[in-house]
């Protein structure tokens, strides 16, 4: 016999994801969700955008790999409160799960936060299916990586409200058609935000920064 | 790459979703659908789906998957069209501002399980 079931298949993950949101929105904090492949650069544009705002934007960071505790190490010289998380743990997952979120904020001092980056798992293909309880999504890309990424991974930048195109400074020595990853990002996603960074030079910092200010106040204005 | 813990979810929801009073009863099959546009691989999430059922009440269930299409429409001129290519601009007006009406699905729909005996040998069927 037949019996109707009808539901969605990670919809535990969206009813915590859904408990996360209230939980931050209530302690007014902004949360970003910042996903790339491994090696685009992450973890350097987070570093430099930290010390660019840290004094007048308070931030944490949730920092997910499979293994080590790197990438913490490297953000905690920034001065912010930083977790680590390492999926292993929890099977050794390809991406950030909201009930992951939850274990790592309750080890964060999240008094006085105005926005929570969290650095999930490098890929572009999982993340894009779990919600974490954030506010909005940034897929980082390279001037390394293909410039059909976005036609190859269409729902990671269909989910995104913003991305960015690091390691510009690499351009002049790459056969890199910046158009057309440009066009390829518009044809997925009409109208999404592009900034093109370098994270290690500090190149391009002005319009993110602008971006990631009004994304924070925005959030905060009718508390 | 995560098809391992969608196929455990699945077993999960659909185990669960066995009446209380028919208990012990084997799953038979299960029908899902998955939206084109979803992360997922139906060929990775099959394979994933028959480790996980070892020794549940799943272990001779079926999974039946039903890809659903990626559907659009345009906020702006109100049309709507299939997306087949990773294009997601109106065709009728070129506007970019469009909802997404089907494609993200991740669902279970049903599960089929084993008629239990007794009713069919009172006739209650």
């Amino acid at each position: 016999m037949e019996i109707k079931v009808v539901r969605k298949v990670l919809d535990v993950n969206e009813r915590m994801a859904q408990q996360n949101r209230e939980y931050f929105t209530k302690q007014g904090i902004y949360v970003l969700n910042i996903m790339s492949s491994p090696g685009s650069g992450k973890t350097t544009l987070l570093e430099k955008t930290l010390a660019r705002i840290s004094s007048e934007i308070k931030s944490a960071v949730i920092v997910g790999d499979i293994c080590t505790t790197n990438d913490a190490d490297r953000l905690a010289k920034t001065g912010v409160s930083v977790v680590q998380v390492n999926t292993d743990e929890f099977g050794g997952d390809c991406h950030l799960a909201a009930h992951v979120i939850e274990k790592a904020a309750g080890q964060l001092d999240l008094k006085g936060i105005d926005l929570l980056f969290v650095e999930n798992v490098g890929n572009l293909v999982c993340p894009a299916e779990f919600d974490i309880g954030e506010n909005a999504k940034v897929v980082v890309i390279s001037v390394t990586e293909g410039e059909d990424k976005p036609l190859k991974y269409p729902l990671m930048f269909r989910v995104c409200d913003a991305a960015v195109l690091n390691k510009i400074d690499l351009l002049p020595y790459l056969d890199y058609e910046r158009n057309a990853v440009l066009e390829n990002i518009k044809k997925v996603h009409p109208g999404m935000p592009v900034f093109e960074i370098s994270a290690t030079k500090g190149i391009g910092f002005e319009p993110w920064i602008k971006w990631l200010r009004n994304q924070v106040n925005r959030k905060k204005a009718p508390r | 790459m995560h098809e391992m813990g969608i196929a455990l979810q699945i077993v999960q929801i659909a185990a669960a979703s066995i009446p209380v009073e028919m208990k012990g009863a084997k799953v038979l099959g299960v029908k899902i659908k998955v939206g084109k546009l979803a992360a997922v691989v139906p060929d990775s999430l099959r394979f994933c789906f028959e480790i996980v059922t070892q020794e549940t009440p799943l272990s001779e269930a079926r999974l039946e998957i039903e890809e659903i299409p990626v559907v659009a429409r345009c906020k702006h001129c109100h049309s709507s069209w299939e997306i087949k290519e990773p294009a997601f601009a109106c065709p009728s007006c070129g506007s970019g501002s469009i909802e997404i009406l089907s494609g993200r699905e991740l669902d279970i729909d049903s599960i089929e399980i084993e008629e239990p005996e007794h009713l069919n040998h009172s006739g209650n069927v």
